[in-house]
């Protein structure tokens, strides 16, 4: 081709119009105040409680069972701090908050490789696709049973069954997040150069997170479940724990205690869920812009 | 009209040769021919429009020279040149800012962190985006989307580039100050292009050469040299008229499906 392109350079109203486009294209936000936006995260939760806690004193004043029985909320709150002032509660809480992290750690361990490995292998996937969700459906506290005859009255009983509750739904998440990842950012991916152990950690992985911790976040609620369940039945003497402690008080008929440690299991589950959890996932949708930010 | 390619000079190398190309899709117990005996040459440093309606087989072709699909029939040489493809979509990962996405086909080549940041930046700055480097791909208008896809496709240091239909999802102010940007990345870097697009006027404005595929099965029908002096104005009057002609064309390749 005998067309001269060295005379072609890039004029500055070409610069400028460019730099136009992208300045109408992408405003600049002012971001907001930090305490504003706490509050009105806050204010709705705030009301929330309150209205419950409402709710419950009024039946407790209507006598709808002995005091006994359901003593109303400031008694249980007095309990609840008389219980923070004791050194077995923060024993048990430590207890069952390092079994809680230890489960639910082996569990994405093991639900990663397991997701990983059924959704990169046909084969594997229909060898262990469905029984993967099978498991998941199975309540946990009916494998209580089988492994307290393995494992007897021990951690391990606790553990093998936190990890069987929580591991299926990691598995099924990061399967389920690889399953939706678009075809067209592996086909770009593969298109630079993304190969095998690169590929998956760099593309398939990331691209997938939001399925993954969709899973990570059910698989806590389960081992969360699991733990109490198993805490309930397996009772170590010299290991108090938060659900060995809910069945002393429930053989002692201590309902302001057994109520309290309720509060303090509910409330740990909400603050993971609503500390680490809620974090990531809103973290993960600002950064990739799937939050309406008009709504 | 033979499907054979007009040979362009012989002292300039070709940077692709596609000789009897042709691809058959199998559905169940339909089959697609998608592509029939395609030869096309395409010389290095030149910009050559592929231009067609609906099923020729243009997407097919480009997915063959890169790569992504093997070739059941025919030969298509790249001599060993690295050929980066860009999509319709910019394809962006949605989860790295625009500078880690431009620094990803890097990655894959082992270049390291330092040199991958330095470049990246360069290539930003190449399409004027350097001032959001930092941003993620969702902050940024679909044409500044598409320029960061151009700057991660020439990260790869390719010495062809394939786009397929690039500028088709933009509004047209956008594509006008595209057409510019990409003319003169092009004139710059000495790129190999070939720019797949079904809009004749934007073929006529880009490429040194427009080569019209029939469809069903995409074959090389006709190819135009496009002589025009640069740079050019996709609303000038000898492109207008070149396009205007061309259109005649695929228009008449179109009805032949009509019946």
């Amino acid at each position: 081709m005998g067309v001269d392109r060295s005379a072609i350079v890039e004029s500055e109203s070409l610069e400028q119009e460019i730099e136009g486009l992208d300045a109408l294209d992408v405003p600049f936000i002012e971001p907001e105040r930090k305490l504003r936006v706490f509050w009105r995260a806050a204010w709705p939760k705030l009301a929330a409680v309150g209205f419950v806690l409402a709710a419950w004193q009024a039946i407790v004043w209507l006598g709808w069972r002995p005091v006994y029985v359901l003593p109303g909320p400031v008694r249980v709150f007095a309990e609840i701090g008389e219980l923070m002032g004791t050194a077995k509660f923060w024993s048990a809480v430590a207890t069952t908050l390092q079994r809680a992290a230890a489960g639910f750690g082996l569990a994405i361990g093991i639900g990663t490789l397991l997701g990983v490995a059924v959704s990169r292998s046909r084969i594997l996937r229909r060898a262990f696709g469905s029984f993967i969700t099978g498991l998941q459906s199975m309540p946990s506290i009916a494998w209580f049973p089988f492994a307290i005859l393995v494992f007897k009255l021990s951690e391990s009983a606790i553990l093998f069954v936190v990890v069987l509750g929580a591991s299926p739904s990691i598995a099924n998440g990061l399967i389920n997040g690889i399953d939706h990842i678009p075809p067209l950012l592996l086909r770009a991916g593969r298109v630079l150069g993304a190969r095998g152990l690169a590929s998956l950690w760099h593309v398939v992985l990331p691209a997938a997170l939001p399925g993954y911790v969709a899973g990570l976040k059910q698989g806590w609620a389960f081992s969360w479940r699991s733990l109490m369940a198993g805490e309930l039945l397996v009772i170590i003497e010299s290991r108090p724990a938060l659900g060995s402690q809910l069945q002393f008080a429930r053989e002692l008929s201590d309902a302001p205690a057994l109520i309290a440690l309720m509060i303090v299991i509910l409330v740990i589950g909400i603050l993971v869920d609503g500390l680490v959890f809620a974090a990531i996932e809103g973290r993960i949708r600002r950064r990739r812009g799937l939050v309406d930010e008009g709504a | 009209m033979e499907a054979v390619a007009q040979p362009e000079s012989a002292a300039q190398p070709m940077a692709i040769r596609i000789r009897n190309v042709s691809q058959t899709y199998h559905e169940g117990h339909s089959s697609i021919q998608a592509l029939d005996r395609v030869s096309l040459d395409v010389a290095q440093g030149s910009f050559v429009c592929l231009l067609g309606a609906s099923g020729c087989g243009k997407s097919t072709l480009l997915n063959l020279i890169v790569g992504i699909y093997q070739v059941s029939s025919g030969t298509i040489d790249v001599g060993g040149r690295r050929v980066a493809l860009m999509f319709q979509e910019p394809a962006l990962f949605p989860w790295l800012t625009v500078q880690k996405n431009v620094e990803m086909g890097m990655r894959f080549r082992g270049v390291s962190a330092p040199e991958r940041r330095s470049k990246a930046l360069d290539l930003l700055r190449l399409v004027h985006l350097e001032a959001f480097a930092e941003r993620r791909p969702h902050e940024l208008s679909g044409g500044m989307r598409q320029r960061v896809a151009i700057a991660r496709a020439l990260s790869q240091e390719a010495d062809v580039l394939l786009m397929d239909e690039p500028f088709g999802a933009l509004d047209a102010m956008t594509r006008d100050v595209l057409h510019d940007e990409i003319e003169a990345i092009c004139c710059r870097t000495g790129l190999t292009v070939l720019f797949v697009t079904h809009n004749v006027r934007e073929a006529v404005r880009l490429g040194d050469r427009v080569v019209l595929l029939s469809s069903r099965p995409g074959r090389v029908v006709a190819e135009f040299p496009i002589d025009l002096p640069r740079p050019r104005s996709a609303d000038s009057v000898p492109v207008t008229e070149m396009a205007a002609a061309i259109t005649n064309r695929l228009r008449e390749e179109v009805r032949r499906h009509g019946r």
